[in-house]
C-alpha cells in the first residue's frame, strides 16, 4: 500500500498536492517486445514531473500510455482517484489531459490562431447547425473561447504571428504554437513529448521559462519527456529515469543525479 | 523668459484636467491587448491616474522624489508619469532594453525611491542591482506574470497600488500637490544615451515642455482627433514630447502596440495621422516593399514601376501646392487608385497628415519614395536639451538635405568653427547633479551648444548639418574631415547598414562597412550565392565587389563637393559582425560610438593604413543574456577608386 501523501510546499513557493495520476505496475508489449516492464510511479498535482532516459528506453511509449493512446497489457492507470478503463484518445482529452508531440502535429495551412482555437474543441458544446447559423449560443461560445485563446497567445508571446499560417513558421515557434494549442484545452495534466528537441540554447531557455510559467500561473500539472538531462534537472520537481523499458531511478533531480544506476545508463560504465 | 500664452496651464496634470473638461468622453489612450484595441477616454485615464497618484502617497512619496519608469510603451506607464507629477514627484523614464548596470547608474544617480516596471524582465534587472541602490524603496510592477513567488515586502502590483490609493482618503493631498505645481517645477528628467561617457540626466521644466508642445503643435496644426502610435522608447525625449507633451496639449489619442514585434500590423490597424519614425524604420519599410516587388509577377511589377514613376513626378508637386495640370491630376488619381493607395494602406500610412523623421540623415531616394506616395514626410533637428525642437521643415518646403528652419521661438547662431548654437523656450534647466557639464553646454545668456557643425543655407534660411562638431577634424594635409557626411552617403545604399569612416590626422580616409543582411541576403538568394553565416556573406567576393562599386560612386559625389574632396574613401573593409549596442559599439538609439569602435578594432585600422590586403582578427561579442563569446575572421581589405582634383576639374 502507498503512504498517505500530504501536500507540501516547494522551496520556490508552489504547493504540490495529492496524487493526480498513479501508474501501477504497467507493462506494455508489442508482440514479443516488452517496451515497458512493470513500471510504477505517480504524478502529483501541481508538479513538473519528467521522464528521462536514453534512446529506446520506452519514454514515448510511457507517455502514450498516460495519454491513453496505448493500452498496457498489465497494470492499472489511476487518474484522480479512479481507475481509468481503456479509453479512446478523445475521451482522455475530455478528462483533462492534453499533449504536444515530438514531431509537431499542427495544421500547417491554418493560421496560428485557428490552430490554437482547435485546442478549445472539447469546450465547444453547440452543434454544427448552430455554428453554421452563428446566432446566440454559438456566437457567445466562440467569443468566450477566443478570449481564452487570446490570453494564451499573450502568455506565450506569439501575438505577432497570430494570423500567420503555421507552415511559414520556424521550428522553435511551431513548438510554442503546439504548446499553446495544448494549453487552450485548459488541461489538468499537460504532457509534453520532447518539448526541446532540436532547439538551440536560447530557444531551450525560452521554452523552459514558458513551462515553468505555465505551471506557476495556471497551476497545470506537467509531465514531460526529455532527452536533454541538463534542462530537465533544472525545471523538474521529480524525475523518473527509464532504461530498456525499466525504471532505474525515481526522485528529486539531486537524488537521480547521484544514483549510480542512472550514471551508468547515461555515461556508460566499464564492467570488470 | 517670456510669459507663455498657456495661461493657467502650468503642468501636465493641469492639461489633463483641461482635456477631461473639454473632451472627457473622447479616446485618449488605446492599447492592443488580447488581439483587441482597448481604449480609455480622458475621463477614464484621469480616474486611473488619480488612483495611482494616491497610491504613490500611500507609499510615502515626497515632493521632489524621483520615480523611475521602465518598460515598453503602455498607457499605464504613461499614466505613471502623470501620476508622479500629480504628487509633486519627477518621472524618470528609462530605456527598457538597457543593461542592468546602465539602469543601476541612472537609479543611483537620481536617487529614485520608486520604480514602476513593466514586467518581470525589468523587475529581475532591478533585483540584480538592488544592493547597489541605497535609496530605492519600492518597485511597482505592471504585468505580474512570473512574479507571484517574489518577495513582496518592497514590491507591489500596479493594480494593488491603485486599489490602495482608491481606499485611502488622500485625494485632497493629491489635489493640493497638483495645484502647487508651477511652470518652473521639474516636469521630467531624461537620461541622454550619451555617445561618450556616462549618461547625463537632462532636467526639463514644465515651462520647457508645455511651451515647446504648444509651439510645435501649432506649427503642424495638431488637434484632437489626431492619432499617434507610441512605439519608440519612452525614455527618449521625442516620445515624451509626442506622447505626453503634444498629446496633452493638443488632446489627441496615443495608441500603444501589442508588442514590439506587432508594431507593423498595429500601425496598419490604427492608421496614425501624425507619425514619427527614425530614418531606419522608413529605410526598412522601403527595403521590404522593394524585396516583395521583386517577387511579384511581371504585370504587377510593370504596374508598380509605371505608377510609382507617375507618383514621383506629381506627388511632391501636389504636396507642395505647386501648379499641376488637369491631365497630371488625373494620372495621379489613377496611380493612387491602382498602386499608391493600396501601398500606403499596407504600410499603415494612409492617413498620415504630418510625418517626421530625425536623428540621422535620410537618403534622398527614401525621401522621394514617401513623398511620391503623397506622404508629407518632413525632417526635424533637435536634441534632448532643447526639448526636441531646434529646426523643422514647414509644409511645402521639404527637402532631403536640410533639417528645416528654426522652430517657433528658437534662435540659431553658428559659431566660427561651424558649431550650431540655439536659444529657445525649450532649453533645459540643467544636467542633474552635474553643474560642470551644465556650464560647459549652456552659457549665461542661455545659448546651448549642439555639438553639431552646420551652416544656414543662403536664400532659403534652412539649416544644413554636416557632422558632429567634435568629429569634424583636419586631415594630415589640413583638408577638412567630416566623416558623418561620407558615412551618410554610403548608408543611402540599401546594401549598407552602417559605415564608419576614419581619417583624422591621416593622409587619406578609410572605412568600415556593415552590410544590411536583409538586402544583401535577399540579393544572394536571387543570385544563387550560398552562405552559412553573416560573416561568410560579408566576405563574399561578389558582395565586396558591389560594396566597392558603391564606395567608388560615393567618392565621385564627395569629390564634387570641393571643400570635402579630401574625404574620399581610399581603402575599406566589410566588418564580420554588425555593430551592436550590446557590445557598446553603438548607443541604444543606434548611433555609432566612434571612439569605442576605434579602440576595439584598432588592429583593423592599422591594417587599413598598413597596406595589407587581408587581416585576421578576433572580436569579443556579448550575447543578449550577457554571456561573452569570440568570433574569429579573416577580412579582405579593398582599395576603391578615388577622383583626383584634376579629374573633378575636367568634368
Amino acid at each position: 500500500m502507498k503512504d498517505i501523501i500530504e501536500p507540501y510546499v516547494t522551496p520556490d513557493g508552489r504547493t504540490i498536492g495529492g496524487v493526480l495520476m498513479d501508474m501501477r505496475n504497467i507493462t506494455l508489449r508489442f508482440g514479443g517486445v516488452e517496451a515497458i516492464k512493470d513500471i510504477s510511479f505517480d504524478i502529483r498535482e501541481g508538479e513538473i514531473r519528467a521522464i528521462i532516459g536514453p534512446n529506446g528506453a520506452g519514454k514515448s511509449s510511457m507517455l502514450n500510455v498516460i495519454s491513453g493512446f496505448y493500452h498496457p497489457q498489465e497494470g492499472e492507470v489511476w487518474f484522480r482517484g479512479q481507475k481509468r478503463p481503456p479509453m479512446k484518445p478523445f475521451q482522455v482529452a475530455r478528462l483533462g489531459i492534453a499533449r504536444t508531440f515530438q514531431n509537431i502535429a499542427l495544421f500547417e495551412g491554418m493560421t496560428v490562431l485557428d490552430n490554437v482555437m482547435t485546442g478549445r474543441l472539447t469546450h465547444m458544446k453547440s452543434n454544427m447547425l448552430a455554428q453554421a447559423i452563428w446566432r446566440g449560443k454559438a456566437e457567445r461560445e466562440e467569443v468566450e473561447n477566443r478570449e481564452k485563446v487570446e490570453r494564451i497567445i499573450d502568455f506565450l508571446e506569439i501575438q505577432a504571428i497570430r494570423k500567420t499560417p503555421v507552415g511559414r513558421l520556424p521550428y522553435g515557434l511551431k513548438k510554442r504554437v503546439e504548446l499553446a494549442r495544448a494549453l487552450a484545452a485548459e488541461p489538468k495534466l499537460l504532457l509534453l513529448d520532447e518539448p526541446m528537441a532540436g532547439m538551440n540554447v536560447e530557444e531551450k531557455e525560452d521554452m523552459s521559462r514558458f513551462i515553468l510559467d505555465v505551471n506557476d500561473e495556471f497551476g497545470t500539472t506537467i509531465a514531460l519527456i526529455e532527452h536533454d538531462m541538463g534542462v530537465v534537472m533544472d525545471i523538474s520537481d521529480r524525475v523518473v529515469v527509464m532504461d530498456y523499458g525499466r525504471k532505474i531511478g525515481d526522485g528529486t533531480p539531486d537524488e537521480v543525479r547521484n544514483n549510480p544506476q542512472v550514471i551508468d545508463a547515461y555515461l556508460g560504465v566499464a564492467h570488470d | 523668459m517670456t510669459a507663455p500664452a498657456s495661461s493657467g496651464l502650468s503642468s501636465i496634470p493641469a492639461l489633463l484636467a483641461r482635456n477631461v473638461a473639454q473632451h472627457g468622453g473622447k479616446a485618449a489612450y488605446r492599447e492592443k491587448e488580447f488581439g483587441i484595441w482597448q481604449s480609455w477616454t480622458w475621463q477614464e485615464a484621469a480616474y486611473e491616474i488619480d488612483a495611482l497618484a494616491a497610491g504613490f502617497l500611500t507609499l510615502g512619496a515626497n515632493v521632489g522624489d524621483h520615480i523611475a519608469i521602465t518598460g515598453r510603451n503602455r498607457p499605464a506607464l504613461y499614466w505613471a508619469m502623470v501620476a508622479a507629477q500629480k504628487v509633486g514627484c519627477v518621472p524618470v523614464p528609462l530605456y527598457a532594453d538597457a543593461a542592468a548596470e546602465e539602469i543601476a547608474y541612472a537609479l543611483e544617480h537620481c536617487g529614485a525611491r520608486f520604480v514602476v516596471a513593466g514586467d518581470q524582465e525589468q523587475v529581475d534587472k532591478i533585483a540584480d542591482i538592488r544592493d547597489q541602490l541605497h535609496e530605492l524603496d519600492h518597485v511597482i510592477y505592471l504585468d505580474g506574470r512570473g512574479l507571484r513567488k517574489y518577495d513582496h515586502t518592497h514590491m507591489t502590483s500596479y493594480d494593488d497600488l491603485q486599489e490602495a490609493g482608491r481606499k485611502a482618503d488622500l485625494m485632497d493631498e493629491v489635489a493640493k500637490r497638483t495645484a502647487a505645481l508651477t511652470l518652473e517645477d521639474k516636469c521630467v528628467m531624461l537620461y541622454t544615451s550619451g555617445t561618450t561617457g556616462r549618461p547625463k540626466g537632462v532636467v526639463l521644466s514644465n515651462y520647457n515642455v508645455i511651451e515647446t508642445s504648444k509651439n510645435s503643435a501649432e506649427f503642424d496644426h495638431l488637434q484632437p482627433g489626431d492619432e499617434v502610435l507610441a512605439y519608440l522608447p519612452m525614455a527618449w525625449v521625442g516620445d515624451f514630447i509626442f506622447s505626453i507633451g503634444q498629446a496633452m496639449w493638443a488632446g489627441f489619442c496615443v495608441n500603444c502596440p501589442e508588442s514590439a514585434e506587432t508594431m507593423q500590423t498595429d500601425l496598419r490597424e490604427i492608421g496614425p495621422t501624425y507619425f514619427f519614425a527614425p530614418p531606419r524604420v522608413f529605410e526598412q519599410q522601403l527595403t521590404n516593399v522593394m524585396i516583395r516587388m521583386e517577387d511579384a509577377g511581371r504585370f504587377k511589377k510593370w504596374l508598380f514601376h509605371k505608377y510609382m514613376k507617375v507618383g514621383r513626378e506629381i506627388g511632391p508637386k501636389l504636396l507642395d501646392g505647386e501648379p499641376v495640370s488637369g491631365m497630371e491630376r488625373l494620372q495621379y488619381r489613377l496611380a493612387d487608385w491602382l498602386v499608391i493607395g493600396p501601398l500606403k494602406n499596407t504600410l499603415g500610412l494612409s492617413r498620415v497628415r504630418v510625418g517626421y523623421t530625425a536623428g540621422e540623415a535620410i537618403g534622398p531616394e527614401i525621401f522621394d519614395f514617401y513623398r511620391a506616395l503623397g506622404i508629407n514626410l518632413k525632417q526635424l533637428y533637435g536634441q534632448t536639451e532643447a526639448t526636441v525642437f531646434i529646426t523643422q521643415q514647414p509644409d511645402g518646403q521639404v527637402r532631403s538635405d536640410t533639417v528645416g528652419v528654426p522652430s517657433p521661438g528658437v534662435e540659431i547662431r553658428i559659431a566660427e568653427n561651424g558649431e550650431v548654437f540655439y536659444r529657445s523656450p525649450g532649453v533645459f534647466v540643467e544636467y542633474y547633479k552635474n553643474a560642470e557639464s551644465t556650464a560647459s553646454t549652456k552659457d549665461a545668456e542661455g545659448w546651448v551648444a549642439t555639438g553639431d557643425a552646420g551652416f544656414i543655407e543662403e536664400g532659403t534660411g534652412h539649416l544644413r548639418i554636416i557632422d558632429r562638431a567634435k568629429d569634424v577634424g583636419k586631415m594630415a594635409s589640413g583638408a577638412l574631415f567630416a566623416p558623418k557626411y561620407v558615412e551618410n552617403k554610403l548608408k543611402f545604399y540599401p546594401d549598407i547598414l552602417e559605415a564608419v569612416v576614419f581619417g583624422a590626422d591621416r593622409d587619406y580616409c578609410t572605412a568600415f562597412i556593415n552590410i544590411d543582411l536583409t538586402a544583401v541576403g535577399n540579393w544572394a538568394e536571387r543570385n544563387n550565392i550560398a552562405y552559412s553565416s553573416y560573416q561568410e556573406l560579408s566576405q563574399h567576393p561578389r558582395v565586396l565587389d558591389t560594396i566597392e562599386a558603391h564606395v567608388t560612386e560615393v567618392n565621385k559625389s564627395v569629390a564634387a563637393d570641393g571643400m570635402l574632396a579630401g574625404c574620399q574613401v581610399h581603402r575599406f573593409l566589410v566588418l564580420h559582425k554588425e555593430l551592436d549596442a550590446d557590445d557598446g559599439e553603438m548607443t541604444r538609439t543606434r548611433k555609432v560610438r566612434r571612439r569605442i569602435v576605434e579602440e576595439k578594432f584598432a588592429d583593423l585600422i592599422d591594417a587599413l593604413y598598413g597596406g595589407k590586403s587581408e587581416i585576421y582578427t578576433e572580436t569579443e561579442v556579448t550575447y543578449e543574456d550577457g554571456r561573452k563569446g569570440k568570433i574569429k575572421a579573416t577580412l579582405a581589405i579593398r582599395d576603391a577608386a578615388v577622383q583626383s582634383a584634376e579629374q573633378v576639374a575636367a568634368e
